[in-house]
C-alpha cells in the first residue's frame, strides 16, 4: 500500500497528537486518518493551564488546537474517551478499552506523559492535585481562592507557575522542594535565586530542602502536608510537581525499544519498527547539535517531531534541524529557555539580575549550549541561532550588555 | 465575524471568517492555514507567527508592545509592516484585513 491511502491511527490526542492530524492533512494526506484520545474533548494546549487558563484569561474554546469541526470537515476520526491497552504489531492493530480494535497501516504514537505522584501516607486523599489535564486544572481552580492556602510540592517550572497563578487568585501559597534550591534540575543558581526572591517578593513561602513524608486528611480530604522535619503545614489542597514519565507501556509491551521513552530516529520513526512513529513527551530522540538522544517535555519539542512524522510520512524532505526551545510566564517575567546545559564549563551572566531583565549563557568551551533569557527577547533569539549554527563566540562581547546581541552573534 | 485574507507567501489566498476577539494568529491555526507556526500558542515568546500587514490596514491593527518589537528585530525577512499575529485582536474594525506569510518562520 503506498502511503498516501495509508490509514494512519494516531494513539494520543495531545499537542503533538492533534497537531500530527492536522500536518498530514495539510500536506495532501488522502487515506483514513483516526486520532484517539483518552480525554473527553479534542486536542488542547496544556501551557495555559497553569497560566492564563488558571487565572480566568482563557476560555476553553481558546484552549483547543482546532474547534471540533475541524475534525469532521477534514475527515479525521476523532475519538474521545478511546483508551488504548494493546498494540499488536504483527496484526497492525490496536486494543482499546472497551474490547474492539482499530487496524492501522502506519501508527503514530503521541501518549505523552504523566505526573509522578508521590507513594507515601494519604496519597489518595481528595484534594491533592496534579496538572496534566484540562480536568486537573478545573480542580486547581475550583481549589484556589482568597482564604485558601495550597501547597505547592516540587519547585519546577510548573510547581512556580501554579504558585504564581495562586497568589493572583488571592490564596496563600507555599512551595516545598526537595533540593536546596528551586529549579535545582534544569537552572543556574543565579536564575534560581532569582525566581526564588520574585515569589518571596509576591508573598510565597518556600520550604526548601524539605521532603514531604505524608498528606494528612480529614473527611477523606487533605487538610495538610507533614515534611521529613515532622512539621505539618495545613492546606486547603496540594499541587505536586515533581516530573513526569512517558507513557511508554504500548511500546514496550509490544517489543519497541523504549529507554525511558520510545527510541526513534530522525524521521521520528521507531528504530525496531518502520511502520510506528513516536512523537512528543514519550519518545526518546536524537538531538544531533549535542550529539546525543534524549526525552524532552516542551510544546516546541511536540510540533517539530509531528513535523518530522508527517513529512517522513507523505515524503516531503526532513524538516531543518532545530534548537529546542521552551517559555514560563511567572508574575511580569517572561522565560525563554533555548537549548540543554549539556557539558557546560563556564556560564556567563549578561544584564543585571536585579534589574529584572537578564540572560544565563551557557557554554561549552567557547559555543552556546543553553540560554535562559528573562524578558529579553534579543538574547534568546540569537542565543537559538548561535546555539544551533554552534558558532564559537566572543566571551567578552557576550557579557557585555552594551554590545548588541546582533553584534555579538556576528 | 470579520473577514480576514491571508495570502501564503506562494500567493495562495484563503479567506476566512474570524469571530471577533479571537487573534489574527488563531483565525489561521484554528483553520488549518499553512504558513502560521504559531509555537507557543501566542505568548510572544516565539516570533513563528510572523505576517505582513497589508499598508492600508496598518494603523488599524495597532500598536506593537515593545516585547513584540523585541521578537520582530530577530525574526527572519523583517518589513516595515511585519507583525506577530498572535498580538492582534480581531475585531469588527478589521473586517477585509489582508495578511502575507513570509516565505518560513524560522
Amino acid at each position: 500500500m503506498s502511503s498516501a491511502s495509508a490509514h494512519v491511527v494516531i494513539v494520543g490526542a495531545g499537542h503533538a497528537g492533534g497537531t500530527v492530524a492536522a500536518l498530514l492533512r495539510q500536506y495532501g494526506h488522502e487515506g483514513p486518518i483516526t486520532l484517539l484520545g483518552e480525554e473527553p474533548i479534542p486536542p488542547y494546549q496544556r501551557p495555559p493551564l497553569s497560566k492564563a487558563w488558571l487565572k480566568g484569561e482563557a476560555d476553553a474554546d481558546s484552549l483547543a488546537l482546532k474547534p471540533l469541526e475541524f475534525y469532521t470537515e477534514n475527515n479525521i476520526d476523532f475519538r474521545p474517551n478511546a483508551v488504548a491497552t494493546k498494540l499488536d504489531r504483527g496484526a497492525k492493530t490496536v486494543t482499546l478499552a472497551d474490547g474492539s480494535t482499530v487496524s492501522y497501516d502506519i501508527l503514530i504514537l503521541a501518549t505523552g506523559a504523566r505526573a509522578i505522584s508521590l507513594p507515601i501516607e494519604g496519597k489518595d486523599l481528595a484534594g491533592i492535585l496534579f496538572l496534566r489535564t484540562a480536568a486537573d486544572a478545573e480542580a486547581l481552580k475550583a481549589a484556589v481562592g482568597p482564604g485558601k492556602t495550597l501547597a505547592v510540592v516540587g519547585g519546577g517550572y510548573i510547581g512556580l507557575e501554579v504558585a504564581a497563578s495562586g497568589r493572583a487568585l488571592g490564596a496563600e501559597v507555599v512551595v516545598i522542594e526537595r533540593e536546596q534550591r528551586l529549579l535545582a534540575r534544569v537552572a543556574c543558581e543565579a536564575l534560581s535565586s532569582f525566581f526564588q526572591d520574585r515569589h518571596v517578593s509576591h508573598g510565597v513561602r518556600f520550604e526548601l530542602g524539605a521532603t514531604v513524608t505524608g498528606y494528612l486528611g480529614r473527611d477523606g480530604h487533605v487538610v495538610g502536608v507533614r515534611l521529613d522535619d515532622g512539621r505539618e503545614i495545613a492546606c486547603d489542597a496540594v499541587v505536586v510537581g515533581v516530573g513526569a514519565h512517558p507513557n511508554e507501556e504500548l511500546a514496550k509491551d509490544a517489543g519497541l525499544e523504549c529507554a525511558r521513552g520510545v527510541v526513534v530516529d530522525l524521521d521520528a520513526r521507531s528504530v525496531t519498527d518502520p511502520s510506528i512513529f513516536a512523537i512528543g513527551d514519550v519518545a526518546h530522540r536524537p538531538m544531533p547539535i549535542y550529539d546525543r538522544m534524549f526525552r524532552m517535555e516542551s510544546v516546541p519539542n511536540a510540533l517539530e517531531q509531528a513535523k518530522q512524522a508527517a513529512s517522513a510520512i507523505m515524503g516531503r524532505p526532513r524538516p531543518p534541524g532545530e534548537c529546542p526551545w521552551q517559555w514560563s510566564d511567572q508574575y511580569d517575567l517572561k522565560l525563554q529557555i533555548a537549548g540543554y546545559a549539556f557539558d557546560v564549563d563556564e556560564i556567563v551572566v549578561r544584564g543585571e539580575p536585579a534589574s529584572g531583565k537578564f540572560a544565563v549563557f551557557h557554554l561549552k568551551g567557547d559555543q552556546v549550549q543553553a540560554v535562559e533569557a528573562i524578558n529579553s527577547p534579543p538574547e534568546f533569539m540569537m542565543g537559538k541561532m548561535l546555539i544551533l549554527n554552534r558558532k564559537p563566540v566572543n566571551k567578552a562581547k557576550l557579557a557585555d550588555p552594551s554590545v548588541s546581541m546582533k553584534e555579538v552573534a556576528a | 465575524m470579520a473577514k480576514i485574507t491571508y495570502v501564503e507567501h506562494d500567493g495562495t489566498r484563503h479567506e476566512i471568517d474570524v469571530k471577533p476577539g479571537l487573534t489574527v494568529m488563531e483565525g489561521a491555526v484554528k483553520n488549518n492555514i499553512p504558513g502560521i507556526d504559531a509555537d507557543c500558542g501566542g505568548a510572544c515568546a516565539c516570533a513563528t507567527c510572523h505576517v505582513y500587514v497589508d499598508e492600508a490596514w496598518l494603523s488599524k491593527t495597532g500598536e506593537k508592545s515593545s516585547m513584540e518589537e523585541s521578537m520582530l528585530d530577530f525574526a527572519e525577512s523583517v518589513q516595515e509592516n511585519s507583525r506577530l499575529s498572535c498580538q492582534i485582536k480581531v475585531s469588527d474594525e478589521l473586517d477585509g484585513l489582508v495578511v502575507t506569510m513570509p516565505e518560513s518562520q524560522h
